[in-house]
């Protein structure tokens, strides 16, 4: 008997095998028998266009871990996603279930606005795969878990995008599965309700479920995930620990920013050239300090040298310039012909946690003449120690003459 | 045996239930009179047609009980155009939950044609009460009209998940159904007696009749109305021919079913 468990537990409770999906794109859709007619007509094919959103992804999880598939948008991992939750059909190989499996790719599914939402709850409870009577049964401790004791009654048109979220998550915590596919879910709702999310996710490791975690949150990965997979161009990158899966997957994404760097000159790195960055240094730890090799080529004493940080949505979160007040009373940089100069932005580091990206521009002070201007200078994520509170603070320029 | 069934059809069955259930709640949200209307249009669209065809231009005049036979023919047609006409749609309609859940799709179509059970029932209640008020003789072959009832169902959901299969991918299919379901009503003899084909030719008379509508029709009114209202049987004589309608919705429903089954694992990608 015991024998038969430990057998039943090696059993992976998902096994993925060679799977592939192409998604056939017509250029343009066809949806009416008009088009479809003319095209007949036409004697061209419509152009087809195949995207192989997976190419060949292998890999298995095991019972009771905590796993995770990374990837950057658009590499595959939401399709393989929706894959294993059937609700995609792979073009190529299986897909093998061992337990009873419950997507969480999107809360509060069937959620219709006209309803109550006591009736949304049967009705999305019902998709999960409850009965009237085990909502019955259930159904105190999904509206007390919403806190919504008030509310059930009310069309859920009239509840804020807050109060659905809760009412949907609560009645998903309900289902009993013993596999979860979550996306993402975590990314919604305010902080007291992803603190729910993350003591209810917690609450699931120990009772050995096992969840299945799609993001592209690094810190989520490292904290809650024990295996993971990166997911990059359709085929599986790296299989392995949560943490050398993420340190892989910061890897590659600096490197693909690099990539870009080098092949985007024309495009992001624009100006007139005359005063240009040939190198540089970004050092991030208690302080952040970023040098700028400039050199000139021509003689010239008004240059202004600026930073700007950006976060993940493109946000300027934070910058300075040499012409900036509270760093000094520098107007114009000096320089000669041909030669270079070394400037050195240093302040505390007041990032906290995420993925930034880091920009420059050279300047002349009319701020009009654009010499060499970068917003995709790199792209880097920090993980910063929770004992780190992140700060305002004045920066110090220093400039030396090389 | 039964409890296999029900343990594997289990999900299909909670969720055809909800689905059922919500539909029914919306439709007439917000409506004063609610529920009744269902009974309500197949009434006021039998006292138009009624006065018009019955009273101004005198057809049937000469049929016992012809204004009843044509409201039990309105009734079944509508129950027939709600289970195509709801289908044809249902499965796009439900295509934000297709894309994030994974469940049996059929149980879209069922449900939809599950309200028109429900319509036709409350409606057959209209039915026996004028039944009652005109007086009209039961005999024992009106056990046989739940059966015809039945044939017009498993042809018309045949024809709805067909229909709503192609229509994820061909938009234009609820117009072409339209127009088709425009001219299947005009000759399946619900608002004129079959028995007015048949003087002008009864070759006519028969080859409507081999129309599963039409057909189904027929025999209903003939087994719960009157005698009088002729079937494909009684016109032809022949058991071969009496059956080609009942095969004809069989293979419509056999066709339909397997279209939609294997459609079914790409509306998620496709709707």
């Amino acid at each position: 008997m015991v024998k038969a468990d430990h057998i039943h537990n090696d059993e992976p409770a998902i096994s993925v095998k060679h799977i592939a999906k192409n998604f056939i794109l017509p250029h343009e859709k066809s949806t009416s028998l008009k088009t479809n007619i003319v095209s007949i007509f036409k004697q061209k094919r419509r152009t087809k266009e195949t995207q192989r959103a997976l190419k060949d992804v292998s890999f298995d999880i095991k019972k009771g871990e905590f796993f995770g598939i990374l990837g950057r948008n658009g590499s595959g991992k939401s399709t393989l996603l929706k894959i294993l939750a059937e609700i995609y059909q792979p073009t190529n190989g299986s897909v093998k279930v061992n337990g009873k499996l419950v997507p969480f790719i999107e809360l509060g599914v069937g959620f219709n606005p006209e309803l109550t939402g006591r009736e949304n709850v049967y009705l999305n409870g019902a998709l999960l795969g409850f009965s009237r009577k085990e909502i019955d049964d259930r159904y105190d401790d999904i509206v007390s878990f919403a806190e919504l004791e008030d509310f059930m009654d009310q069309k859920l048109k009239n509840y804020s995008s807050g109060m659905q979220v809760r009412l949907a998550f609560s009645v998903a915590t309900r289902a009993e599965a013993d596999i979860l596919l979550v996306d993402e879910v975590l990314a919604v709702g305010d902080a007291d309700f992803q603190r729910k999310c993350f003591e209810y996710f917690k609450g699931l490791k120990r009772t050995g479920k096992t969840v299945v975690f799609v993001t592209h949150d690094m810190s989520a990965v490292r904290e809650y995930c024990d295996e993971a997979i990166l997911i990059n161009e359709g085929v599986v990158a790296f299989n392995g620990s949560a943490d050398r899966v993420a340190d892989e997957y910061l890897k590659l994404f600096n490197r693909a920013t690099d990539d870009e760097n080098t092949e985007k000159v024309g495009s992001e790195r624009w100006g007139n050239g005359q005063v240009e960055l040939i190198d540089n240094e970004f050092v991030i730890g208690d302080t952040i300090k970023f040098s700028m090799e400039i050199k000139s080529k021509i003689d010239i004493e008004d240059v202004v040298v600026g930073f700007r940080f950006y976060d993940e949505s493109n946000n300027i979160l934070a910058g300075a310039s040499s012409v900036n007040a509270r760093i000094g009373a520098v107007r114009g940089i000096v320089f000669k012909k041909d030669k270079s100069k070394q400037v050195t932005f240093e302040c505390e580091n007041i990032l906290g946690t995420g993925t930034y990206r880091l920009g420059y521009t050279i300047r002349l002070t009319d701020m009009v003449t654009v010499c060499d201007d970068n917003e995709n200078l790199l792209t880097f994520r920090y993980n910063r120690p929770e004992s780190h509170q992140p700060i305002i603070c004045p920066v110090t320029l220093t400039i030396n003459q090389e | 045996m039964l409890e296999d069934i029900k343990a594997r059809y289990r999900y299909s069955l909670l969720l055809m239930r909800e689905l059922v259930i919500t539909e029914f709640k919306l439709r007439y949200q917000g409506s004063v009179l609610g529920y009744l209307w269902s009974l309500l249009k197949p009434l006021f669209l039998f006292s138009i047609l009624y006065f018009v065809f019955v009273h101004f231009l005198r057809i049937g005049s000469d049929i016992p009980d012809w204004p009843l036979a044509m409201l039990l023919g309105i009734v079944l047609w509508n129950f027939f155009g709600e289970i195509t006409g709801g289908g044809l749609g249902s499965v796009v309609a439900r295509g934000d939950v297709i894309r994030k859940i994974n469940f049996p799709k059929y149980v879209i179509v069922v449900a939809s044609s599950i309200s028109a059970f429900i319509n036709l029932l409350l409606n057959l209640v209209i039915i026996a009460i004028f039944m009652i008020i005109t007086g009209v003789d039961l005999h024992w072959g009106a056990l046989l009209a739940p059966l015809y009832i039945l044939e017009l169902f498993i042809f018309a959901i045949g024809l709805a998940f067909m229909f709503a299969a192609l229509f994820v991918r061909l938009r234009d299919i609820n117009h072409i159904w339209e127009i088709i379901s425009q001219a299947l009503f005009y000759g399946s003899a619900v608002i004129y007696p079959i028995a007015m084909v048949a003087e002008q030719s009864a070759f006519l008379a028969k080859l409507l009749l081999l129309n599963p509508i039409a057909q189904s029709i027929q025999d209903v009114r003939h087994s719960l109305i009157n005698e009088v209202n002729p079937t494909l049987y009684t016109m032809t004589g022949s058991v071969v021919i009496a059956s080609i309608p009942i095969v004809l919705s069989l293979l419509t429903f056999f066709i339909g079913a397997y279209y939609f089954k294997k459609k079914a694992p790409y509306f998620a990608e496709n709707v």
